[in-house]
């Protein structure tokens, strides 16, 4: 007979955190993260990686602390990747290379980027031809083994599977601005079957190359408020304008409470509920009736066996684009009705920025940490309140609150909803 | 008590069709003959799919906002809902999960070619890749091009909206995709599922990216066991669907039940010396206790990887082998599901196909057992036994 106080409501595991790692663009390691969210700093700067003069966004969250020879998505999304799990791996107690348990990771898609493409391009062996059979043919003369490893998928997931001792095949993921939360969710269910009493679940991104902003600035999604950057990235303020484009990464290592509590392990919180829906109604838009990211959170509650009075402060999607922050309120207020003006709403990445692929897993940490330390993450630059959204959104000056739970929403391009509700430590 | 998952639905195209039968016809010919283009990238030979009306899946106007490779997708996702008998069913898709492994879409091939020869010109990299790229690209070109939009896709044109995760990862995000999705149905965390992928295996840059490795073959078609030397591969573009069901829920709205899937075993077998040995375990642990009557190989030609297959696949004598790759070419994510496509409709046709090449045995009719699997060319390996519905 299992003893009941380690299960949920369904009869299945509770899943608890016992070892979080945080890298963004305020720095490294979840303690001066921390610091640097109760204090309402934020990271977002000018770019310098890549000439931006003629761009109409200059400005990110890019993490420059980490620095490496080549600054293209796969070797950024990797050092990310790798110091995050480092630092959840060093305070879980597992041995930090044979960690036992299935690996998720969060990450953007890699292809081959500019300077490669060039690179392959100045070894033509003819001159005049600048087409794609000038690449073939010098991919062939070169064969720049380093470049393919670049553009495999598998590759960062493989390479920490042989450092971590990870078990069976890593799963690389991405459910777009979602994918953090998803890699969570993966890790929850693998843990609920019972094919393994841990996971590690890992969001990374180091995407900020020229060719993604500039992708994501065609699609007029990024603020252009490149003289403050500081500023620029203020969710649910009238004058919000779009999102800041950042780098980050966040690790979880996820363990039913009942083998945490035999190790003596500390625990940071319960992943109490996991819920997502798809949306049919556009590639970038979302159904005007918010129904998908209704349903994502309704299907969040149900799973953690709560109902709307169950939800004590909501770490928001919060991207700062006009449509996000609008569409977020109707289906928070749609969800929780009236009690929606009291209960606390903030968005992290006013300080941060949008870490994409990272964002659910980044966010979810920093809920983790909201819930273990009692204290709730500002939403800054909040100096022109959109009376359309009626949030307490904790305008500008972290505040303490013993919450109990926390709802943290990621939304993606592609009709990705995906929604967790984290728990205090019950024990 | 696991729950029994069951395949009522398959989704196919490639170089040889469109559609499960045309896969089942042309296979079960007395002697399947390939479709492959030796022109259009010369010296490369690529396995192209043949003219598809789209518009009979996907409106006219989602299609402007698609490249091939999530047309293709999106096709083949809609063939195995038409034969699951579950597209246009509001409820049943609206409830679907959905597990989609895919690479990156298409780049545009004249803006890259645009840049190059700038920069060939002799001017500033970074400003040309700047302006170019501000000034010429399409803005919806990037959602062509983003993994989980192909998901993204199959849920605007078919309505599938239970849930969408995109695996990534080349052939390993085909085999955990299978294997994912059957584990949620197995211990009821989920009833129906769309599981599946696609590529494109006819574009520049896509052949480009196995080209970095040397990895493509340079003189023409041949048959996929006879093919040495280094670069064995012939891609394909293709799609594959399988739609995957809780066996109580697909008997419960009368659905055909074309076979019976096991769990999926994979691996991340390191290769060296011990590499066919310990494939050849994880093979024999998706069988179980009973000897496969064929086994549908996803060998892809590259020679390492071939080798090892040769080697593995000799030790089930009794099997009729048949390594589709021949036909289709190389199919990188669908990889696997395309095998689990063929193992499925094998079983619901009674056939082992036509031997694809004459080194492959002549068919010994109707198989009760079929152990579909694939090696990836530098890492990741799946194997999974269906048997008779």
């Amino acid at each position: 007979m299992r003893n009941e106080k380690y299960l949920d409501s369904f009869g299945r595991p509770l899943v608890a955190v016992t070892g979080v790692g945080l890298v963004t663009s305020l720095g490294l390691g979840k303690d001066i993260n921390w610091r640097q969210l109760m204090a309402g700093s934020s990271g977002i700067h000018a770019i310098s990686r890549f000439p931006t003069e003629t761009l109409n966004t200059r400005i990110g969250g890019t993490v420059e602390f980490l620095q490496s020879e080549n600054n293209d998505t796969q070797t950024v999304t990797r050092a990310l990747a790798f110091a995050a799990a480092d630092e959840a791996l060093a305070e879980c107690g597992f041995p930090a290379d044979q960690f036992g348990g299935p690996l998720f990771l969060a990450a953007p898609p890699v292809e081959l980027e500019w300077p490669q493409r060039l690179a392959l391009a100045a070894n033509r062996t003819v001159e005049k031809e600048t087409t794609y059979k000038s690449l073939l043919d010098a991919a062939r003369t070169m064969e720049p083994i380093a470049y393919f490893e670049a553009t495999q998928f598998a590759s960062i997931a493989d390479a920490m599977a042989d450092r971590y001792g990870t078990t069976g095949v890593p799963i690389t993921l991405s459910t777009a601005c979602a994918s953090g939360a998803t890699a969570i969710q993966l890790g929850v269910e693998a843990i609920r079957r019972g094919e393994t009493t841990r996971a590690l679940a890992v969001g990374a991104d180091g995407s900020t190359t020229a060719e993604a902003l500039i992708r994501f600035s065609l699609l007029s999604a990024l603020s252009t408020q490149n003289e403050f950057p500081q500023k620029a990235s203020r969710p649910f303020s009238k004058n919000r304008s779009g999102f800041v484009m950042s780098e980050g990464a966040a690790a979880l290592v996820l363990e039913t409470l009942e083998s945490a509590v035999d190790r003596g392990a500390e625990i940071y919180g319960l992943v109490l509920g996991c819920g997502d829906k798809a949306d049919d109604f556009h590639r970038t838009r979302t159904s005007p009736d918010g129904g998908p990211a209704i349903a994502a959170v309704r299907a969040a509650l149900s799973d953690a066996g709560l109902d709307e009075t169950g939800i004590d402060y909501v770490n928001a999607h919060g991207t700062s684009t006009p449509e996000n922050d609008k569409m977020e309120y109707l289906a928070l207020s749609t969800v929780f009705g009236q009690a929606i003006s009291a209960i606390p709403v903030s968005s992290n990445k006013s300080m941060i920025g949008h870490t994409l692929s990272a964002a659910g897993a980044v966010e979810a940490v920093i809920s983790l940490l909201s819930l273990k330390n009692g204290m709730l993450p500002p939403t800054i630059n909040y100096d022109e309140p959109d009376p359309a959204i009626p949030l307490d959104v904790v305008p500008n000056v972290a505040r303490k609150a013993a919450i109990r739970t926390v709802l943290s929403n990621s939304f993606g391009f592609g009709g990705q909803n995906t929604c967790l509700v984290l728990g205090r430590n019950p024990l | 008590m696991p729950f029994d998952v069951v395949i009522t639905g398959v989704g196919l195209i490639s170089s040889i069709g469109v559609g499960a039968d045309a896969h089942v016809l042309a296979l079960c010919s007395p002697n399947p003959e390939p479709v492959f283009d030796t022109e259009r990238h010369k010296p490369l030979t690529v396995h192209a799919v043949p003219d598809i009306d789209f518009s009979l899946q996907i409106p006219k106007r989602e299609q402007r906002q698609m490249e091939l490779w999530q047309k293709l997708g999106v096709y083949g996702a809609g063939l195995a809902l038409d034969q699951a008998n579950i597209k246009g069913n509001e409820d049943l898709c609206k409830t679907m999960d959905m597990v989609v492994a895919a690479g990156g879409g298409e780049r545009d091939l004249d803006v890259d070619a645009e840049i190059i020869a700038r920069v060939a010109s002799g001017q500033n990299a970074g400003d040309v890749i700047n302006s170019v790229l501000t000034n010429e690209l399409r803005p919806t070109l990037f959602l062509a091009q983003l993994s989980n939009l192909l998901a993204g896709n199959i849920s605007i044109v078919h309505k599938v909206t239970g849930s969408s995760r995109t695996f990534m990862g080349e052939e390993s995000a085909g085999v955990s995709a299978v294997k994912s999705t059957i584990s949620r149905i197995r211990h009821g965390q989920s009833t129906h599922a769309l599981v599946g992928g696609s590529y494109n295996g006819q574009d520049a840059d896509m052949l480009l990216n196995l080209e970095l490795a040397a990895l493509l073959k340079q003189d023409g078609w041949e048959p996929l066991w006879g093919r040495t030397g280094k670069s064995g591969i012939i891609t394909g573009s293709a799609a594959a669907f399988l739609v995957l069901e809780e066996r109580g829920h697909a008997e419960a709205r009368g659905a055909k039940i074309l076979a019976s899937i096991g769990d999926v075993e994979e691996g991340r077998v390191k290769r060296d010396d011990h590499a066919g040995e310990k494939i050849s375990e994880m093979m024999a642990k998706a069988c179980g206790t009973v000897l496969p009557d064929m086994i549908v190989s996803g060998a892809s030609g590259a020679p390492d990887a071939l080798s090892l297959e040769k080697h593995i696949i000799g030790r089930f004598e009794t099997a009729t082998v048949r390594a589709f790759s021949t036909l289709t070419g190389y199919l990188r994510e669908p990889q696997f599901v395309f095998g689990v496509c063929l193992a499925a409709l094998a079983l619901s046709h009674g056939t082992s196909f036509s031997p694809l090449d004459e080194t492959e045995d002549s068919s010994v009719g109707a198989p009760q057992t079929v152990l579909a699997q694939t090696i990836g060319i530098f890492r990741g390996e799946g194997a999974v036994m269906l048997r008779k519905a």
